[in-house]
């Protein structure tokens, strides 16, 4: 079997890349882009671990073809940090126990970033609905709704800033 | 030791305050590696043939056609790997791929080593085996009634893998001079760990010639132990990398067949080689909660104290020893812990059936009888016309007792655990009183903290932790122990960053590494917190010793009295007088050379002497209660949790808010087990296959609670320093889902007046006891009568305050 070739914008950055043309969108990033940040816990579009945002809109990796992808964006956890800082969610994550074993983290950190840039100010439930493809076995999610929710009004520091792993403001 | 001596500390600057956990910044950003996201040059990867038949001899195997695949390296079967292996020595029972007989369906065969793993995957199918099928032994009554064909040779008789029979006091005396005798039985059904990450494992050869092995698993030490034990070779020339765990919950504690399998393969290739196990493939590795059907029988007196209980227990092992003597034991262990169980007698039995091993699942062993003597003790109140808060609140064992079956309850603070629970639910002015389909139910329960006992017999400590510091002014930590999601490198590095007065971003933690990390037994029992801690602490307190002589010498003050704070050590006198803490390590280098330290711990000796007394003990118990608000529509059963009371004896939170991340993933598990999971099997119509296969291996259909199911969770830590603890701190892991499950059936009773006595409790058998009810029967859903089984004569163990020792009767004593 031949590879396939293609080009695509991955994190902002113009990206090419040669593949198996039967792997998913999931294996080509893990497997050929060495983006090992997205998860997997099922490979058949069941658990959510797999997420990243393909054009800006959350999908499951395991689901969709490499092939599918040229000339688009995917967005994936290794690529929420901006100018040297973490992303809001990231920081907020860390900081309230948002994620446990990890695993899931990558998903729900993307899914929640195109849910805040969506809705600025989302409700719990719309929390609860925008993650609820993504199961997590360690949290029982109320860390991560909230850490989510804070992300909404965190300032993240300088990443040096945090040297000292100093409590957020949103620490409850 | 003087910081975990369990007085009240104000001084303490890191332990109890909430704190981003040292790995948090890795996790959100996807830089923590776990097993299936290493990759090596020349890697290889691998893929196992697993039998389609629940029980069959194999004949013969044809891998010609898969070797002469393009693409395939290499293929293995049971005869490379002859020698057995089990976690537990009583039940070596494994081999790495099967030698003569599949046990279950998903049983591996055969390996293929490929140069990717859609070849391996193509090659697999082209292996051939040829089966003679044996009789299948679908349930456990079935592993009763037929001892032949016997899946082991090593069960006690027939099909049953293991019968226990313990008595302490003249039980049957109690119940005839009781009050009232309740009669109970319960079934729980089995569920599986669902961690999130599938199992995976890369081996390779180091450049040296010697084996690296990077696992997916909770236990590397015992890992290590299975890999020299089956590849034949030395431990020293193995290593074993247990990678962060996607989620463990007991699921990844075995030595797994495909660990050893690419191991040796990667040993014969000379090459990397990485396995990952589809989700169906994890399904059936399992080594989950164990279905148990359970009798209770308990007396009481007129005010409701316990005069005797009978517990009887009845395991389906599904097909390997696995943890499986233990889970049976533990079934019986922790009844007596919570409330005074004068008298006690335990028997238990495990079967083999050809279903994939069951294990220790979160809590392992003790939920299900939780359930039943819970669920019993809320109709015992009611029966008594008590209230079950008060009920419990009068039986609740007392502090520093040896129980009947001489478990040793130190500090106990599940009284005021229950006390804050009511309290905060509106417990007295709600239950019994809220409207038809809603209801309250309350339970209680309590946990190891860390098994007393190692796994294998021996005299060293269960955990050891390693210090470095050097002139950089920087700490590394070693310890064998596995993150798992819990926050174990967090507990390390807060510890030993407490004691030296440094902060944890000064700290690295190395653990899980058979090479550079001393053995810790692994992430299991609820041990790591208090055992780790322990030894990290010994180990900190050790350098602060050395670096304060230095210091002391230096600035002219007494040893005594330097303060180690804020990253410096100064005089407590005159706080001017100060060094910074990277200062008072050169100087300590200076002074007496290059500065490391050790710490152990090992658990004090239990007072459990007779046989199987080793299952239970622990240097603390946490205790927890819990009440839960279900809403139950009568028109089609289904049941609803908003709202999950728990308040938890944890001595002390370490880290408040991985605590509770613990406490409301343990709610999270325990609503799931309660309403929706289910491992269960089916068999095939036998015109198509014998086979015998999980009804749902796949996370579509094995229910699991999503961010909608998750209910509210108030969440009340009973502080208490215990002296055991480091700085006080006793287990959280595991201990608060056990209350929860019973407490949605009291619940459940409540809001609509049916006792569902099993486990899930499904709108179904909601259903059926609503009609039930209106039929005017007894509105009650669960098992029928505990089976027949042939117990053995009872150990009869006198109890404490019948003049006993702690040892069985003479003659069937076994010396420790
Ligand atoms: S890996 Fe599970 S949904 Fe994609
Ligand atoms: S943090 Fe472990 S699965 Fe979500």
């Amino acid at each position: 079997m031949k590879n396939a070739h293609m080009t695509l914008t991955i994190n902002g950055e113009e990206t090419e890349v040669s593949f198996a043309p039967y792997k998913t969108l999931l294996e080509v990033l893990r497997e050929d882009l060495r983006l090992t940040g997205t998860k997997h816990g099922c490979e058949l579009g069941e658990c959510g671990a797999c997420a990243v945002l393909l054009d800006g809109k959350p999908v499951l990796s395991c689901l969709v073809l490499g092939l599918e992808c040229d000339g688009r964006e995917v967005l994936t956890v290794e690529g929420l940090a901006e100018d040297g800082r973490l992303h809001p969610l990231q920081e907020t994550f860390a900081d309230m126990g948002a994620a446990q074993c990890g695993y899931c983290t990558p998903a729900i950190l993307v899914t929640a970033r195109e849910l805040l840039d969506r809705i600025p100010n989302p409700s719990r439930e719309q929390v609860r609905e925008a993650l609820s493809g993504i199961l997590c076995r360690c949290t029982g999610y109320h860390q991560i709704f909230e850490a989510v929710e804070a992300a909404m009004t965190c300032t993240p520091l300088p990443a040096a800033g945090r040297a000292r792993d100093e409590p957020l403001e949103t620490e409850a | 030791m003087s910081s975990g001596n369990g007085t009240p500390r104000d001084d303490l600057k890191i332990i109890g305050r909430p704190r981003r956990r040292v790995d948090g910044r890795a996790k959100v950003t996807g830089q923590t590696l776990f097993a299936d996201d290493l990759v090596l040059p020349r890697m290889l990867h691998c893929k196992l043939l697993r039998s389609s038949l629940p029980h069959a001899r194999i004949l013969q195997i044809d891998v010609s056609r898969a070797l002469a695949h393009p693409g395939v390296h290499l293929v293995l079967t049971g005869g490379d790997f002859p020698i057995p292996y089990g976690i537990l020595p009583v039940s070596e029972d494994e081999t790495a791929l099967c030698t003569d007989v599949v046990r279950f369906v998903g049983d591996p065969v055969a390996a293929v080593v490929a140069r990717d793993e859609f070849t391996a995957a193509e090659a697999v199918d082209l292996i051939e085996v040829e089966y003679e099928t044996l009789l299948t032994i679908a349930t456990p009554e079935e592993a009763l009634a037929t001892p032949e064909p016997r899946i082991h040779e090593h069960s006690e008789k027939g099909n049953i893998h293991k019968l226990v029979s313990l008595s302490f006091g003249d039980v049957d005396q109690a119940l005839k001079d009781s009050y009232r005798v309740f009669d109970d039985t319960f079934f729980y059904q089995g569920s599986t760990h669902l961690a999130i990450e599938q199992h995976a494992t890369l081996a390779a050869m180091d450049p040296d010639g010697k084996l690296t092995v990077w696992s997916s698993t909770q236990t590397p030490h015992y890992l290590h132990r299975a890999l020299a034990k089956v590849l034949e070779t030395p431990a020293a020339h193995i290593r074993v990398i247990a990678c962060p765990n996607g989620g463990g919950f007991g699921g990844k504690s075995d030595p797994f067949n495909h660990e050893i399998v690419v191991a040796g393969a990667a040993r014969i290739l000379d090459r990397p080689v990485k396995i990952c196990l589809t989700r169906e493939e994890v399904f059936y590795c399992h080594r989950g909660r164990h279905p148990v059907q359970m009798s209770f029988r308990t007396g009481v007196d007129r005010e409701g104290n316990i005069t005797g209980m009978h517990v009887r227990t009845f395991l389906d092992g599904g097909a390997y020893g696995s943890y499986g003597v233990a889970s049976t034991f533990y079934t019986g262990a922790l009844q007596t812990v919570t409330y005074h169980v004068p008298r006690y007698r335990f028997q238990g039995c495990r079967v083999f059936t050809n279903k994939p091993p069951c294990g220790p699942k979160r809590g392992h062993g003790t939920p299900q009888p939780r359930f039943g003597q819970e669920v019993q003790l809320d109709k015992i109140a009611e029966a008594l016309d008590q209230d079950p808060a008060d009920l419990r609140l009068r039986i609740v064992e007392k502090p520093d007792t040896i129980t009947a079956n001489y478990m040793t309850v130190s500090t106990i603070g599940l009284a005021e655990c229950i006390r804050r629970v009511v309290k905060r639910s509106d417990w007295r002015r709600k239950f019994r009183q809220l409207p038809e389909g809603h209801g309250l139910g309350l339970a209680c329960s309590s946990y190891l903290s860390g098994a007393g006992l190692p796994i294998y017999w021996n005299r060293m400590p269960h955990t050891g932790v390693q210090l470095k510091l050097d002139r950089s002014g920087g700490v590394t930590v070693f310890c064998g122990a596995i993150e798992i999601g819990q926050g174990s490198d967090d507990v390390l590095v807060a510890c030993v960053a407490e004691v030296l007065g440094i902060q944890p971003f000064d700290i690295r933690a190395v653990t899980g590494d058979t090479d550079l990390t001393p053995v810790d037994l692994g992430s299991y029992s609820s041990r790591v917190t208090l055992m780790m801690g322990n030894a990290a602490i010994q180990a900190a307190e050790r350098a602060r010793e050395i670096l304060a002589s230095a210091v002391a010498a230096h600035l002219k003050v007494p040893r005594s009295r330097l303060v180690f704070a804020d990253n410096t050590v100064l005089d407590s006198a005159d706080p001017d007088t100060s060094v910074s803490f990277q200062e008072a390590v050169c100087l300590a280098e200076a002074a007496s050379g290059t500065v490391g330290t050790v710490g152990s711990y090992t658990p004090p000796r239990s007072a459990a002497r007779y046989k199987g007394g080793g299952v239970g003990p622990t240097p603390t118990y946490s205790y927890t209660a819990s009440v839960v608000e279900v809403r139950v529509d009568p028109e089609t059963g289904w049941i609803d949790v908003p709202r999950v009371w728990i308040a938890h004896d944890i001595g002390r939170a370490l880290n408040p808010t991985l605590v509770r991340g613990q406490v409301e993933g343990d709610v999270y598990m325990a609503v799931g087990e309660a309403l929706m999971e289910e491992q269960t099997f089916r068999r095939l119509p036998s015109r198509l296959s014998p086979a015998l296969v999980h009804k749902f291996p796949s996370m579509l259909e094995y229910k699991s609670p999503t961010s909608h199911d998750m209910p509210e969770v108030i969440t009340d830590l009973v502080e208490d320093p215990d002296p055991a603890g480091p700085f006080g701190a006793k287990e959280v892991g595991q201990g608060p889902l056990l209350p929860v499950m019973p407490a949605v059936a009291n619940a459940v009773y409540d809001a609509v007046g049916v006792r569902v006595d099993e486990i899930p409790i499904t709108p179904e058998k909601i259903l059926k006891g609503l009609e039930l009810k209106r039929a005017g029967r007894s509105p009650r859903v669960g098992p029928g009568p505990f089976p027949d089984i042939d117990w053995p004569e009872p150990l009869e163990v006198p109890p404490p305050w019948e003049g006993g020792d702690g040892k069985a009767e003479t003659p069937k004593d076994v010396p420790r």
